[in-house]
């Protein structure tokens, strides 16, 4: 039997494609659309301000931004208040709060003892997380009675009548207002400024510190001098961070500002800032152009801690690129 | 010769300032810090009692406790971060893995950046507008998706921080074998990179768990035990900015030990998410 069975030819080779293959497009494919997510995120959020805004903005035009009057029963509405109620404070908790985060950083990269190091370090880091209503509570329960009785009303007491101390200090001594706001939103930040701050210097090299040191230069000289200035990009981008978190801060400030509208007069007037007024009126806005004016109002913060965050966020990356 | 040692003086002089400045502003720093946790615990811990876990809030006047509120932030919480791991760990991948250095890619970090410290109450009117206001409702799903917006960024950053962190080796090996990048990304890296992706849930979990202004205009609040969230739903913030601003000690008491039992949540997690991060990694 010469009868050969040819077998049908085999199919010709073909890779198997490994395990997965088919889903690495999908896989990739989410994810890019999970950062688009993000892109979106804030996009959304400009344009829905905008356009929840927009009917108070195309009402009051640039005065919405100059003018302080703020009447929901005659339904016209100036930002220039709150706008001036929110830089002053984050201002004033800026400059209240630098320095001493400044000096507590210092003192835990060059001073501390190194049993000490780590507990303080941690302990700034913790407090650094604990939500900003606490610090609110506090404010309006503890700090401000306390404040009224020991610093309003002596200051109030030894001004002269028609000084400028007198000017300075009229308003109801209760304990809050914008000086008031301002020291919590202080003590608000520190943690935060002092645990950024002290991240920062410790990414100084040490043969750096250390040859400083070597020199005979005194702390203070290898602080202003040497460890300082190695890391200033990001220590200003810190800072503005700080400024960030205080421009748009909510609750601790709603509690303790007095929450009135218009310029405040003096330190201890009550006032209120863009966050605290959305925060009390929103649910409560009584006419269409009352909303619109409040998210207006969300539309200028936004604006000023974009510009503000932005400019943080390029400055540290500068000086990570540069560590 | 008087010249250089008046200078030495003068310069051990202004680093004893320098020194005395540091220690003293650190110890009025802790004080302040020190002084709130002890009103905070002096307060609340009075009134935590087990009724502020069974019984809901009350009128003003009758015993009651927090129970709608806890339950209610349990429960947006725990959305918020079903919604927040999916986008952020995904996000976080694609920014590490795959966006790279591109111009895209830059853009979307800096974005999650400035995000990252958005101010809250913002996302709060952005929720509004997009989930409140076209269905007429303050609910609990707004509320999970605002908190979610806040803890995305959180996670994206630690997502992309520790998978830069994973050695280059991984990623070689694994497609070498064969194995295409995504497969390599989601069984060796993720698995490597665990306990970071872990700390940066948790850490994200901390910063939604006491956060209170993006809530107030949309979830809202509720008086009474619901576990429907496409209603306004009770969550612990809310209800203690409410009571803390009311004219009744007793709701200013559970004012005080809501607070207490967020701070203590909130601390407790953070120091969970640093054992976490300090655990060595597998790989």
């Amino acid at each position: 039997m010469s009868d050969i069975t040819i077998p049908p030819a085999a199919p010709p080779a073909r890779r198997t494609a490994p395990r997965g293959a088919a889903v690495a497009k999908v896989f990739e494919g989410l994810c890019f659309s999970a950062a688009t997510c993000l892109l979106v995120a804030l996009g959304g959020l400009l344009v829905s301000l905008a356009i929840g805004g927009w009917p108070a903005i195309a009402k009051f035009g640039f005065g919405f931004l100059t003018t302080a009057t703020w009447n929901p029963v005659t339904d016209v509405y100036g930002a220039a208040g709150a706008i001036i109620g929110t830089v002053v404070t984050a201002g004033v908790a800026l400059a209240i709060s630098l320095p001493i985060a400044a000096g507590v950083a210092f003192f835990l990269t060059e001073l501390c003892p190194a049993p000490l190091r780590r507990p303080i370090g941690t302990a700034v880091e913790l407090l650094a997380g604990i939500p900003s209503i606490v610090y609110g509570m506090w404010g309006l329960f503890v700090f401000a009675p306390a404040f009224s009785k020991y610093i309003q009303l002596p200051m109030m007491m030894a001004a002269k009548p028609g000084s400028l101390l007198e000017k300075l200090t009229t308003g109801v001594p209760n304990g809050s207002g914008i000086l008031s706001a301002s020291i919590i939103l202080a003590i608000m930040i520190l943690p935060f400024m002092a645990a950024t701050l002290r991240e920062l210097l410790m990414t100084v090299p040490p043969g750096v510190r250390e040859s400083a040191y070597g020199l005979g230069a005194t702390t203070a000289e290898v602080v202003t001098s040497v460890t300082l200035p190695y890391v200033r990009t990001g220590a200003i981008g810190a800072v503005m961070l700080g400024l960030g978190r205080a421009l748009g801060e909510t609750m601790a400030v709603t509690f303790i500002i007095g929450n009135s509208h218009g310029f405040p007069q003096s330190i201890f007037d009550s006032g209120s800032t863009i966050a605290s007024t959305i925060a009390n009126e929103f649910t409560e806005a009584s006419t269409p152009m009352h909303t619109a004016a409040l998210i207006a109002l969300g539309l200028v913060l936004f604006v000023i801690t974009f510009v503000v965050l932005g400019l943080a966020r390029l400055l540290l990356r500068n000086q990570e690129a540069r560590a | 010769m008087t010249a250089s040692a008046a200078k030495i003086a003068r310069r051990r002089a202004s680093d004893i300032v320098f020194k005395m400045f540091c220690v003293t502003v650190t110890v009025v720093a802790l004080a302040a810090l020190a002084a709130i946790l002890w009103s905070l615990l002096s307060q609340g811990i009075g009134g935590l009692d087990l009724e502020i876990f069974t019984k809901s809030t009350p009128a003003p006047g009758s015993k009651g406790g927090l129970a709608n509120a806890i339950v209610g932030s349990i429960q947006m919480c725990v959305m918020a971060m079903i919604l927040a791991l999916a986008i952020g760990i995904l996000a976080g991948t694609w920014l590490a893995e795959y966006g790279g250095r591109s111009a895209y890619a830059s853009v979307v970090r800096f974005l999650n950046d400035v995000l990252l410290s958005a101010p809250s109450i913002l996302v709060g009117l952005f929720v509004y507008e997009i989930l409140v206001a076209p269905f007429h409702t303050f609910s609990g799903f707004a509320g999970s998706v605002a908190l979610a917006m806040l803890a995305v960024p959180v996670i994206t950053r630690t997502t992309e921080d520790v998978l830069s962190l994973q050695a280059a080796t991984l990623r070689e090996a694994g497609v070498a074998l064969g194995a295409p990048l995504s497969f390599v990304i989601r069984t060796i890296l993720w698995r490597s990179a665990s306990s970071g992706l872990l700390t940066g849930a948790l850490l994200a979990f901390a910063r939604i768990s006491g956060e209170t202004a993006p809530l107030l205009f949309t979830a809202l609040n509720n008086q009474f035990f619901s576990l429907d969230l496409r209603h306004p739903t009770a969550n612990l913030p809310v209800v203690i900015f409410n009571f803390a601003l009311s004219a009744y000690d007793d709701w200013r008491r559970l004012a005080w030990a809501g607070a207490l039992l967020i701070a203590a949540t909130v601390l407790t997690v953070t120091v969970v998410a640093r054992i976490v991060a300090k655990e060595p990694s597998r790989s």
